[in-house]
């Protein structure tokens, strides 16, 4: 069984994140960029269905294909990929805001090449936060979704998934091939080993463009405007309980 | 412009959150019809169409539609917008999963998390956690938006809509309902409760966390949230979660029990009225955002809490 993870660079999750002056958009110049968490989860599950483990059996999967739309710098992004135990990886070569329509479309183009039997993919990245572009794919290749899943069971043609919602957990069966998006609570990614980030170095990375792929990723949204949140007003202490309740029934929440 | 709202329901009334996001598509539009999609999901129906406000109510029942799952939804919705110039749905688990699939159905970018209504193509939504807020143009011929229903107060009753039928799809479908483990409470539920108290990871076991806040929760008529950390440990259930990455909330008091204040928790509770914290690291970051912060050890604090507030008669 073939598996495909695609993987966003990002913001690193650790920075601060400054919004310009002018307002047209976030500063991300000279900061360091990382694989998006969910994705590494992602990445994670997939090479644990290639190796065994947290449920899998070895050889569940017999390759894992990571790729990556973005900059030439999404190449790191990749090798990240690669050091946890993707085999290969595909970049499509895209500069500027690529809008996850048009991301879902390349990956459906890919997917169409590469026949892959399952696709695990982040819930959402940690910079634009839209939550969209497994469900999108999805819904372009006319195959079933689990989204936010936090186990994968998986078995003859088909997974069963279960999944974060609302109200609790929710278990699901979806036939072969489909869309699986991840959740925090499926894995705890591994720290890639020295050893495996020098073997990383030499997996291959296929180079493509949106043209190749016949996907026009113009964007359908304007962003007009970036802005600071506006700022809670906080910071007052009280000293003891009996105060705090004072104070409550002051601002009428009592 | 004529807007589609998806309900939020669980076939036996509607929750709040429809409420909420017909408000923001009232913004939008003077021409709003709610969909409930469900089965058996006439009563449903019928306190959709008391929503003030709402022209039509579509009603879609039957049995691929239990559990509101996203391929149904896409297959009911998709056709429906040759009627609609916009479809909103709650960001919700479930408006989330199934919009997207209707977005890359009509061919259309969607918006996700809109917190602002500014016209009828103009929209306000966070990235970065909320550490941003754009301002977006949507020109596209058809809009599919996922609606932040804590960012809009909730379109009152006194309504009397006409409840159309329409059909339910058929399938069949490629994912199929198995089980599901839904937390039995007698609590508000999180998102629409007007007092939570939530925990973090300072409570240092699911057993703690329990014996800590339950009481006080009960006593407060609140929900239960957690912050990340603590449900990353075990100690308390996913959909407790409060967060970027879990459920976002607004109620009137938010106390913050043993929570460090990250980021990603912020954004998630940030737009309540009143927040309270009790942390005995000074340093915590949710001090500065916290209306009231007592610096101590919740050992000693909740109990004093809770004799005080029986005190003042709570």
């Amino acid at each position: 069984m073939k598996v495909l993870v695609p993987v966003k660079r990002v913001l690193d999750y650790n920075l601060k994140v400054r919004v310009k002056p002018d307002g047209s958009g976030v500063d991300l110049s000279n900061l360091k960029m990382s694989i998006n968490p969910f994705c590494e989860i992602a990445v994670e599950e997939a090479v644990r269905m290639k190796e065994g483990g947290g449920g899998h059996v070895a050889g569940a999967a017999s390759e894992v294909i990571a790729v990556s739309i973005g900059p030439e710098q999404a190449q790191e992004t990749l090798r990240n990929a690669l050091a946890i135990g993707a085999d290969r990886g595909v970049l499509v070569k895209a500069d500027g805001e690529v809008e996850p329509l048009a991301v879902a479309k390349l990956l459906k183009a890919v997917i169409e090449a590469e026949k892959p039997d399952l696709v695990v993919l982040g819930k959402q990245a940690i910079d634009d936060d839209n939550n969209a572009t497994g469900q999108m794919l999805a819904a372009l290749l006319g195959w079933p979704q689990a989204t936010f899943a936090s186990k994968i069971v998986l078995q003859s043609g088909k997974a069963t998934v279960t999944r974060e919602v609302d109200g609790g957990l929710q278990t699901l069966d979806v036939e072969l091939p489909a869309i699986v998006t991840t959740d925090l609570r499926l894995n705890e990614p591994r720290y890639a080993s020295l050893p495996n980030i020098m073997k990383a170095k030499k997996k291959p990375i296929d180079v493509k463009t949106p043209a190749d792929l016949g996907v026009d990723v113009t964007p359908r949204l304007k962003v007009i405007k970036t802005a600071e949140p506006a700022k809670r007003q906080g910071g007052a202490k009280v000293k003891t309980a009996g105060e705090l309740v004072g104070k409550l029934k002051e601002a009428g929440v009592l | 412009m004529a807007v589609l709202v998806v309900a939020e329901h669980d076939n036996a009334s509607v929750k709040d959150a429809t409420h909420k996001v017909v408000t923001a598509a009232k913004a939008m539009s003077a021409d709003v019809d709610v969909l409930v999609a469900g089965s058996n999901a006439g009563a449903a129906a019928q306190a959709a169409a008391k929503i003030a406000g709402v022209r039509k109510v579509l009603h879609a029942d039957g049995a691929t539609l239990a559990k509101q799952m996203a391929e149904p939804l896409e297959a009911l919705i998709a056709p429906l917008m040759a009627n609609y110039d916009a479809v909103l749905f709650p960001a919700t688990t479930t408006g989330k999963n199934a919009a997207p699939r209707v977005a890359a159905k009509l061919d259309v970018m969607q918006l996700s998390g809109v917190i602002g209504v500014e016209g009828a193509d103009t929209f306000v939504r966070p990235i970065y956690a909320g550490n941003a807020i754009i301002t977006v143009k949507d020109e596209q011929a058809k809009k599919v938006l996922t609606v932040q229903p804590t960012a809009f107060k909730a379109a009152g009753e006194g309504g009397s809509a006409a409840v159309e039928s329409v059909a339910a799809p058929s399938g069949p479908f490629k994912s199929a309902f198995v089980s599901e483990e839904m937390a039995k409470s007698d609590r508000p539920e999180l998102t629409a409760a007007k007092r939570v108290v939530s925990g973090g990871r300072a409570l240092g076991s699911s057993e703690e966390f329990h014996r800590v806040l339950d009481p006080l929760a009960d006593k407060l008529g609140a929900a239960v949230g957690a912050s990340r950390a603590a449900v990353d440990a075990g100690y308390a259930p996913n959909d407790y979660q409060v967060g970027q990455t879990g459920k976002v909330v607004a109620p009137e008091l938010y106390v913050a029990i043993g929570i460090s204040g990250a980021i990603q928790h912020l954004a998630g509770m940030k737009d309540s009225k009143v927040i309270v914290a009790i942390n005995k690291d000074e340093e915590a970051p949710i001090f500065q955002i916290a209306d009231f912060g007592l610096v101590a050890d919740y050992k000693a604090a909740v109990p004093e809490l809770m004799d005080e507030l029986t005190k003042a008669g709570v």
